[in-house]
């Protein structure tokens, strides 16, 4: 198929930026979205024009590495990463509007490129068990129910992305925080700093200038790995709950 | 008990091998035996504990005046960054990607291993030290292995303590199950992201040590020089990614986890970064790469679509335990839709020709299995080039047998990315898997200690090449991967630092200027060359030569025709690159150049090593060594060795040093799983 690429080109932080228009012909559509910008990529470097910076590593929907905003929408119209997203999902003819994430706490670095550095600085804040190592008892000793391992589970698959903060309208990390809040506070290691850990992550977020929620759900429309919205209720609770505790 | 019987380790079960063939004259000069200096003796139960008493400690009021350099975050690095940080002493740890969570140590499905024994069904460390012995077809260091099971069981309890989900059981205690080619059920699981779910364990562990100021994190930094003083690894030099600014990091002591070298054939399951230019760096300035030729072809990956593909996608090879594969039995069914071709016209090969393994058989004989049912122009799916390049992996018998349900709660994410990538249902239609590239044994030399052949070089992971021998077990990388950076690094590295810290360097030194301005000129090199060809060009080429002569099956005469293939691309890529853009920014183009230049040099070593090494064993299958029947025939006569290369200069030959394999608790026998 033949496409038409509008692509954000910025050449660093302090540069204006603006949409820059490409073709590329002979797309498969068994490529993957991103493949078919190494072919556009490769295509700049033989014209002798810089290619489009853009993030991915694994390409296998699992190391969170890869964004983009596609048509307007955070990875695009398939609920997927963007890495895993095939040219399938598309038609010859189409014309395709790729921007980075649009969020004050991820400044653009370099075109497509965003720095996410204020989702590690949430999880320094407290999103972790204090757990030493060599410290742990038998693993079997302290069972976990089923059903709340699941829970657990079914959270932690966050890829820590950003297409949460990008899809929100308020730039929200809600759902982030919401997973991890859920993740440790439902098992039965996360119960000794369940409080502390809610106050602080919750306190690190705003401080970040991430947004508050107001129960609009694109996030969780938007996350490739469905982490449900039901995460920032459960961090609301958590919330409530410590801070009537005075934590 | 035939076949499993265990040694004390008191006495030498073999002696030394010695070469007859020389496959490799003219490409390499041999050079002094090697010995592990730091290797324990006696029981070989008790090496471990001995040891770790033995290692000197580190006071705690010192420890923070120490400096540890930690490259890459996956396991390994994440682990070790963690750990030593909660010790007390001063970490920098580095990564390519924009944060620690992202190495590629996240990818992995499956599970990990650990000789807890749950299922009392006759597993303990005895036996996955064995297991992992026989799995790497005898190449690997036997104290190594048996300190790897030995610490299997504690990982399980760390990660379990920091929240790692485990797969649980309804009475809420954890669940295992049977995983590559194994017969007890010792692997812990996350679903199919085990190994997610392990590193976010490591990296919150890290974040929290980095929140406590014991650990400073370098994201988007790549190392690109290791500097030695006086014979020390004593830092490195980094290229800041975002300014492209060249930095030197001074400490102590530098860990290299940095992950295997995979994307030498450029179509790997490894990530798009990953690369071999830390622990090439770090040979060129002395380090010994050992067993470079040993490569895991893993049997599960969604086979190629087309020219574009710019990397593969791996199926855990869990589905193994339910699927069934199979190719036709008359080639002209090749073309026909799975589901019209009658039970008694396909071919489950592995069960024929396996019958006790069957579909479990270690990777290394699916892989060959796979690749022989396609030579003989049986394989399936869309013609890629002139040949059909896939077999069937067939849930249909699995699914008839638990249910729909029960294979989607267990398999759920593996299928739906399957169906993702080919558009084909594999609830309906039997999936197609083909070998992959996915894993790589070889990787720097290291003792005991984890301690290269430079003093304050330590490696760990799959950086190193101490544990899996010729062939990895599936579940055992992760497990290695937490073993070195949670508890063996850790209680080594404290015997090298308490001699430290040592006499303080600064940036002014000489040897530190050097390695800066040799980093320096290497950039301008690849900015000046100014010729028609992308690096990405040159890595694809440089991966179909790899693919083609030093893949699942190499010949004397491929190896010699790769290595003349190599040199040629290597003089053009130094002539003709095409690196656009500039040093002082976010520049993909120059960090893929500097990848692939060592990946070149890499390759061609690769191929050296495989043309010396006259034996089919594990990863690694000679055609000119087989049985009479196909199988894989090992000569443990010839080469029961390590084969530690030094580099020889741009202008020299690798020197070839060997270590032997003296096993004192196993005896060295032939694999069979028929």
């Amino acid at each position: 198929m033949n496409l038409t690429l509008k692509i954000w080109r910025q050449a660093g932080p302090n540069d204006k930026g603006g949409l820059h228009t490409y073709q590329v012909a002979d797309i498969s559509a068994d490529m993957s979205f991103l493949e078919m910008l190494d072919v556009l990529n490769e295509q700049l470097n033989e014209k002798g024009e810089e290619p489009v910076a853009f993030d991915s590593d694994c390409r296998e929907g699992i190391c969170g590495m890869c964004s983009l905003m596609i048509n307007g929408e955070a990875h695009g119209p398939e609920v997927t990463t963007t890495c895993q997203l095939h040219m399938r999902s598309f038609k010859d003819g189409d014309t395709i509007t790729i921007e980075p994430w649009r969020a004050e706490p991820f400044p653009v670095v370099k075109d497509l490129i965003v720095d996410r550095s204020a989702f590690d600085r949430i999880i320094q804040s407290g999103g972790f068990i204090s757990a030493n190592t060599g410290s742990a008892p038998e693993a079997n000793s302290v069972p976990a129910p089923r059903d709340k391992a699941m829970r657990a589970f079914n959270v932690a698959t966050c890829i820590g992305c950003g297409a949460c903060v990008a899809a929100c309208p308020n730039g929200s990390a809600s759902l982030f925080v919401g997973a991890k809040i859920t993740h440790l506070g439902e098992l039965p290691q996360g119960q000794p700093e369940r409080w502390s850990r809610v106050v602080d992550m919750v306190g690190q977020h705003d401080h970040e200038g991430f947004g508050g929620c107001t129960n609009i759900g694109e996030c969780a429309a938007a996350c490739p790995k469905e982490i449900p919205l039901d995460v920032i209720s459960q961090l609301n609770k958590d919330l409530r709950t410590a801070l009537k505790n005075g934590h | 008990m035939a076949g499993s019987t265990l040694h004390d380790g008191l006495t030498p079960l073999n002696g030394p091998s010695e070469q007859k063939s020389d496959d490799a004259r003219g490409y390499y000069t041999l050079g002094d035996k090697l010995v592990d200096p730091v290797a324990p003796t006696g029981p070989i139960k008790d090496r471990w504990t001995t040891r770790k008493f033995e290692n000197r400690l580190v006071n705690p009021a010192n420890r923070r005046k120490l400096d540890v350099i930690i490259v890459g975050t996956g396991l390994a690095g994440g682990a070790a960054a963690a750990t030593l940080g909660e010790a007390g002493y001063n970490v920098k740890s580095f990564c390519y990607q924009d944060s620690p969570r992202r190495a590629h140590s996240i990818a992995a499905q499956g599970g990990i291993n650990a000789a807890k024994n749950y299922k009392e069904d006759g597993d303990s460390t005895f036996r996955l030290f064995y297991d992992t012995v026989k799995g790497g077809d005898y190449r690997s260091r036997e104290s190594n292995v048996y300190r790897l099971a030995e610490v299997s069981a504690n990982i399980i309890d760390q990660c379990v303590a920091q929240g790692v989900p485990f797969a649980r059981e309804y009475g809420g205690l954890l669940d295992n199950r049977s995983f590559g080619g194994v017969q007890v059920s010792r692997t812990f699981y996350a679903r199919g992201q085990t190994g997610q779910q392990l590193l976010i364990g490591a990296y919150q562990a890290m974040e929290r040590q980095v929140a406590a100021g014991t650990v400073e994190s370098f994201t988007r930094h790549e190392m690109l020089e290791l500097i030695v003083v006086d014979g020390k690894a004593r830092g490195i030099i980094a290229r800041d990614m975002v300014t492209g600014e060249i930095e030197t990091h001074l400490a102590d002591v530098v860990v290299l986890a940095t992950g295997g070298y995979g994307n030498v054939f450029f179509l790997s399951t490894n990530a798009m970064g990953s690369n071999v230019t830390a622990a090439w760096r770090a040979h060129r300035k002395g380090a010994y790469m050992a067993n470079p030729c040993y490569t895991q072809i893993h049997p599960t990956c969604i086979p190629v679509s087309g020219d574009h593909q710019s990397k593969l996608t791996l199926m855990s090879e869990s589905l193994r335990n339910d699927g069934r594969i199979w190719v036709p039995k008359k080639k002209e069914d090749c073309e026909k839709d799975p589901r019209d071709i009658p039970e008694e016209d396909r071919d489950y090969y592995l069960e024929r020709i396996y019958p006790s393994f069957g579909n479990l058989v270690p990777r290394d004989i699916a892989s060959r299995q796979a690749k022989n049912m396609c030579d003989e122009g049986r394989g399936v799916g869309p013609l890629v080039g002139d040949f059909r390049r896939g077999v069937y992996l067939d849930l249909g018998d699995a699914i008839k047998r638990l249910g729909k349900d029960a294979i989607e709660e267990k398999y759920d994410n593996l299928l739906d990315m399957y169906e993702r990538i080919t558009g084909e249902n594999p609830y309906e239609v039997p999936m197609r898997i083909y070998p992959a590239v996915h894993y790589v044994m070889g990787g720097l030399w290291v003792d005991y200690h984890l301690q290269s052949n430079i003093p304050g070089l330590f490696v760990s992971g799959e950086a190193n090449f101490s544990d899996h021998g010729a062939n990895r077990l599936g579940a055992s990388a992760l497990m290695q991967g937490l073993a070195d950076g949670y508890f063996v690094l850790p209680n080594t590295i404290r015997d090298y630092l308490a001699d430290g810290p040592f006499e303080k360097i600064d940036e002014t030194h000489e040897a530190v200027v050097e390695a800066r301005r040799s980093v320096e000129d290497r950039v301008q090199k690849f900015l000046s060359i100014n010729g028609t060809r992308s690096a990405d060009s040159y890595h694809k080429e440089l991966g179909n030569i790899m693919w083609e002569y030093c893949g699942m099956e190499r010949t004397e005469d491929g190896l010699r025709k790769a290595i003349d293939m190599i040199r040629e691309l290597k003089a053009d890529f130094w002539s003709n690159l095409k690196v656009l853009g500039s040093a002082d920014t976010l520049n993909q183009s120059l960090e893929k150049a500097g990848r692939v230049a060592d990946f070149i040099e890499l390759g061609e070593l690769m191929c050296i090593d495989a043309l010396n090494r006259r034996e089919s064993c594990g990863g690694h299958f000679r055609a000119e060594s087989q049985t009479d029947d196909g199988e894989a025939l090992r000569h443990d006569d010839e080469f029961a060795y390590v084969a530690a290369w030094e580099w020889g200069g741009d202008e020299g030959q690798p020197v070839l040093h060997k270590e032997d394999l003296i096993y004192t608790a196993i005896e060295m026998k032939q694999r069979s799983y028929k």
